[in-house]
């Protein structure tokens, strides 16, 4: 049980894909400027990674080694495919802000790297919980640059002003910056030191 | 048979590319309806917002009723029937040879090359009035082509509404030509003089109240200069000789019935 659990949760702060791997970055700047679309994008992404993972796992044994990462790329493009479609038929609103990010989880680095690294040497309920630990790793990310970045950027969070905005009418003068994509750069970075700081300390206290 | 063998290779590809192109194409074919119906009403909703006529808790289909879509042909600025209302896309339009138009360089104020020769307009009637005229726009910004909607008063001048449903300018900076607050400065501006010139412009700062010119004039956007300035561009375009002027005239002179 502990080894299932470790699974699921070491991607959330031991091994996340953004804060360790570096893994995912390129979403992580592009979608961030707003919450909205980086709970679908998060949602999205753990989807394709979970199902991924466990369609992968399930035929690991009849994948020739020569063509494996074909048929990965393969099945997680359907995948992705299969999520556009369902975005544009039943939430057209966003899927037109997240345009062509959702056909490039293709290229999700997390994504591939967990088909390989894991579903092809595990079971099938192992890489399931496997993909949805690594897709809420990466969502853990998304969501606190995207909080940083729509609150600092636009005063909002989730479309809700928060902080009155000065051009309409209230005292807070917008971080033009947080809204341009580098912007993700300094927050990414922020964490990752907070990160490596804290996980430092619990391992100098199990010693 | 062996794990690597050729045979092997050719058979889980075959096998894994058939599985994914029947879930593939079950997925796009069984939720076409859908979206198509999406961009429809998108576009709907669009075209009511420019007018001002949208409201949310109303049916699309049913506010769109009292919407008459036409075709019109630019160069003559008379209406055309050669193409069918629901199908007809400009976009698409411009790109087949057939009914495209290449923009001369000094011309092209919007920065598009090419563009329909024909192009959709919206009359919003009461009865056998027309009451507003709602013409599709299009233009470069900074990053993106921008589309929109401006909607006209019956004297064919007055802005009733001006808004872009389709850009990829920078949230927040050039994005900002989907502020509320900076759409709500049209309403009441002037596109044409007395003597019929194109005088719409976007400013680099905001309009001098007292100005004589200030009814032509637009705020621009702080820290969106180049936006800014591309959507005063494709107004001047699509307001002058070279887009509806024609058609606007032909409707002042000759009205409907043409």
């Amino acid at each position: 049980m502990s080894k299932s659990r470790d699974v699921l949760l070491d991607p959330l702060f031991n091994k996340n894909p953004i804060g360790l791997q570096i893994l995912g970055i390129c979403s992580a700047l592009a979608v961030t400027s707003k919450l909205e679309t980086v709970i679908v994008m998060a949602l999205a992404v753990t989807f394709v990674i979970a199902g991924s993972n466990v369609s992968v796992s399930l035929i690991r044994n009849q994948i020739p080694g020569s063509i494996r990462i074909i048929v990965e790329i393969t099945i997680i493009a359907t995948l992705v495919i299969i999520v556009d479609q369902f975005l544009k038929a039943y939430a057209f609103g966003i899927s037109k802000q997240l345009s062509v990010f959702v056909g490039l989880i293709i290229t999700n680095c997390i994504v591939l790297g967990r088909a390989e690294a894991f579903a092809m040497k595990n079971p099938p309920g192992l890489s399931f919980l496997d993909g949805i630990g690594n897709g809420f790793g990466y969502s853990i990310v998304l969501l606190i640059v995207a909080f940083f970045r729509e609150l600092l950027g636009a005063g909002k969070l989730l479309g809700f002003t928060i902080l009155p905005s000065s051009n309409e009418g209230g005292w807070y003068l917008p971080n033009g910056l947080m809204l341009l994509p580098p912007s993700a750069f300094f927050i990414i970075g922020l964490l990752i030191w907070a990160l490596r700081s804290w996980k430092t300390d619990q391992i100098e206290e199990e010693n | 048979m062996s794990r690597d063998s050729t045979a092997r290779v050719l058979s889980v590809a075959f096998v894994l590319c058939v599985v994914c192109s029947i879930l593939v194409s079950a997925a796009a074919v069984g939720l076409s309806d859908r979206q198509e119906r999406n961009k429809a009403e998108e576009k709907k909703k669009n075209i009511l917002q420019a007018a001002g006529l949208y409201e949310v808790d109303v049916s699309i289909e049913e506010q769109f009723s009292k919407i008459e879509t036409r075709i019109v042909d630019l160069q003559s600025g008379e209406f055309t029937l050669e193409f069918d209302v629901a199908t007809f896309d400009s976009r698409s339009a411009a790109r087949d040879p057939e009914t495209s138009y290449r923009i001369s360089p000094d011309l092209d104020l919007a920065a598009i090359k090419v563009r329909s020769r024909y192009k959709d307009v919206y009359l919003v009637m009461a009865g056998d009035d027309l009451q507003q005229l709602i013409l599709p726009v299009h233009g470069k910004g900074l990053w993106s082509t921008m589309y929109g909607f401006i909607s006209l008063a019956n004297d064919f001048s007055t802005v009733n509404g001006f808004a872009f449903y389709e850009h990829g300018e920078t949230p927040g900076l050039g994005g900002e030509i989907d502020n509320p607050d900076w759409k709500k400065q049209w309403p009441g501006k002037k596109v044409y003089d007395e003597a019929g010139k194109t005088r719409i412009e976007v400013l680099k700062g905001t309009v001098e109240k007292n100005s004589q010119d200030a009814v032509y004039q637009a705020d621009g956007l702080a820290g969106a200069t180049l936006t800014a300035r591309g959507v005063g561009n494709l107004l001047k375009y699509w307001m002058g000789d070279n887009g509806y002027k024609p058609f606007i005239n032909k409707l002042k002179t000759a009205g409907l019935k043409q």
